[in-house]
């Protein structure tokens, strides 16, 4: 009997220590999956998700994603992240989109010493100065001299108009370093306007702008509003370009604005289903893509949310253990990492360098036009 | 400013202006009956230009205008039975609560149901085709508005003073025991007054989406807000206040803006600003000032 006891006892002990080794390593991930940002963060999970598929272990364990929904809104972000690092002891972050929100959540990492990779947040606000935010995108000001390039250059514009978002952080830098590279390169800026996240006439402004006659409109509004925003300007007979950002990228744009949506052009990240040239790491993702998802387009967001999740792996390998510390270190040693959007290398601010590619409405589809490099 | 400019910046104003003050009188309705505001007001707004944007996809324009209208004024009904009714003799500031937590309620049951992506909303193309005179653009929807916010504020004065649900209405809103003595069921009557609200709700709800054509669970916030201020500018309770209010407040908005292109950051503020201003100098609003006449 007391034999019997003793073999339960140890094949116990076994699966206690088969237990351990099969520990799993925790990453958080943190988007917004309802709100206004809905549409971006649901791809980038599935972004993620995928990759997670792919690659479901580091170190020989098994990797567990833990997806909390931010709505869209700074104080769940921060809560979010508050969760993710207390209750679920993860040791790396993905997310977010919207830089709002990341910066909101990158307080609390940057305090609990867990390092974050940032989606799609371009703001240099939310890595800049900071030890443990990294990120997959580029950042606003070379995103804002990509626009202000493709206007002065491609579309020859001489004058140009903004209107902004004052209560959002991205519009606020986005639409202040378009203005500047703009001047730089010569041109001018002839009427400068701002309304509020939620606001939905905009004809006061817009008839404002109209009066000044500019060439071009640079709004870098997110997709809800920028699609009213053109709708109203052609009510109103506008007949500049508008220009937009890469919170323009989606679908929904073309469907809320309809036919005023033609012609308009907004900067992204360097990758899009249909783009010319892609490269094998890009093609090979988007077949992956729709083995996946069959009736869903991949978009940039979902190849930034891939991107993320493969900085941390990568990471996790040549940290080669599961620490926050170790990870933070190697995240900020990335180089030539092989992702859907090029090869991948952090700099000093954790910001990786690539092209800012081109986006047009034509016959209401996005057509990617190209890639500018900009004059800086 | 050119006179065109002008001209266009007027009519701006006036299909802003109409469109707040067609939510502002179902706000006022519901108060001057019930001295109680409801807050949810702006979510039933919601919840009726989601119900055209389902009805719109099987059924021609108007008739699911009309599914629209009735399926929120049973919104409004039920609300009132589930969440008003039981704190009829509760203190004030428990309905007020209560309605409160409604619109939350309905708020993020449209997350849930509808999910957070904005919707595009029909607009029938005769609405929203500009007619251009000369370098001034205007759309017959701007047209539409005030005449739908006339033939809505007439028919709601006809049902308060023509008709004997209406005469139990304003006798409800002054003195609630001795109604019910005169043997009028006050239940039912209140859910009456709410199904009415909530059907001016959803008829602005309508207005709002053709204009603006995108829905999302959190449209009718800053209309509700707006819409408000517009009430109370104008005297809440009274139903002719709240359109001179939505006007007004609209005009401020759009004019604040074209004069003052460099503080169109501060856009809504004015609206705040207003709101302050005028119940400093007039604590009752431009058109409240006979207390006990309210409708």
């Amino acid at each position: 009997m007391k034999f019997v006891k003793v073999l339960a006892g140890a094949a116990l002990a076994v699966f206690m220590f088969a237990g351990l080794a099969q520990a799993q390593i925790k990453i958080g991930v943190y988007l917004p999956l309802t709100g206004q940002n809905a549409f971006g963060g649901q791809l980038e999970l599935e972004g993620v998700e995928l990759a997670a598929k792919e690659i479901p272990e580091a170190l020989g364990q098994k990797i567990q994603l833990i997806v909390m929904d931010n709505k869209s809104d700074k104080m769940e972000a921060n809560n979010a992240v508050r969760r993710l690092i207390e209750r679920d002891k993860v040791v790396a972050i993905i997310g977010t989109y919207g830089s709002s929100l990341a910066m909101s959540g990158g307080e609390v990492a940057e305090a609990a010493k867990i390092p974050v990779v940032g989606t799609s947040c371009t703001n240099p606000l939310v890595t800049q100065g900071k030890t443990y935010y990294f990120r997959a995108c580029f950042i606003d000001p070379y995103q804002g001299a990509g626009a202000a390039t493709y206007a002065a250059k491609n579309l020859e514009a001489k004058k140009a108009a903004v209107l902004i978002d004052v209560s959002n952080d991205y519009a606020v830098g986005l639409g202040a370093f378009f203005e500047r590279s703009f001047i730089a390169l010569g041109g001018e800026i002839v009427s400068k306007l701002k309304y509020n996240s939620g606001d939905q006439d905009f004809t006061a402004q817009l008839t404002e702008i109209i009066s000044q006659q500019p060439d071009v409109l640079f709004m870098p509004a997110y997709f809800a509003e920028g699609g009213i925003i053109m709708k109203q300007a052609k009510e109103l007979g506008a007949k500049f370009r508008i220009m937009g950002g890469d919170a323009m990228d989606n679908p929904e744009t073309v469907s809320i604005a309809g036919d005023a949506a033609e012609g308009f052009i907004h900067t992204s990240f360097p990758y899009d289903s249909n783009m010319p040239d892609m490269n094998d790491e890009a093609k090979r993702f988007t077949a992956a893509w729709k083995a996946a998802y069959p009736n869903k387009e991949p978009n940039v967001n979902a190849a930034l949310g891939y991107a993320s999740y493969v900085m941390i792996i990568d990471a996790l390998k040549r940290a080669g253990k599961a620490e926050p510390a170790a990870i933070t270190t190697a995240l900020a040693a990335t180089k030539d990492l092989n992702t859907p959007l090029g090869l991948l290398t952090l700099d000093q601010d954790h910001n990786p360098q690539m092209p800012v590619g081109i986006i047009e409405i034509k016959d209401g589809k996005r057509v990617y036009v190209g890639e500018v490099q900009p004059a800086e | 400013m050119t006179s065109d400019l002008f001209i266009q910046n007027l009519f701006n104003a006036l299909t802003v202006g109409s469109l707040y003050a067609l939510i502002a009188i179902g706000y006022s309705m519901v108060y001057g009956i019930l001295r109680f505001i409801n807050f949810a007001h702006g979510d039933i707004f919601m919840v009726g230009a989601y119900f055209i944007f389902f009805a719109a996809a099987h059924l021609p324009w108007p008739l699911a205008a009309a599914v629209a209208i009735g399926g929120a004024s049973l919104m409004g009904i039920i609300v009132d039975r589930v969440a008003y009714r039981p704190l009829r003799e509760a203190p004030r500031i428990s309905a007020l609560i209560s309605a409160i937590g409604v619109s939350f309620l309905l708020e993020n049951l449209g997350l849930v149901v509808f999910t957070g992506l904005p919707r595009p909303a029909v607009q029938p193309q005769w609405m929203v085709d500009p007619i251009t005179l000369g370098s001034i653009r205007i759309l017959p929807l701007s047209f539409l508005v005030p005449a739908v916010t006339a033939i809505l504020v007439l028919g709601l004065l006809w049902i308060v003073y023509r008709t004997r649900p209406g005469l139990a209405m304003r006798s409800i809103s002054r003195d609630i025991e001795t109604t019910r003595l005169m043997g009028v069921s006050i239940d039912r009557i209140i859910a009456m007054t709410f199904g009415l609200g909530s059907a001016l709700a959803a008829a602005a709800g309508i207005m709002w989406a053709i204009r603006y054509p995108q829905i999302h669970p959190f449209i009718g916030v800053m209309p509700g807000f707006k819409a408000f201020i517009a009430a109370v500018v104008g005297g809440i309770g009274s139903i002719h206040g709240a359109v001179l209010g939505g006007v007004l407040l609209g005009t401020v908005e759009i004019m604040a803006v074209a004069f003052y292109p460099s503080m169109s950051g501060y856009r809504d503020a004015f609206a705040f600003v207003l709101l302050i201003v005028i119940l400093l100098f007039k604590p009752t609003g431009l058109m409240g000032e006979k207390l006990e006449d309210k409708i």
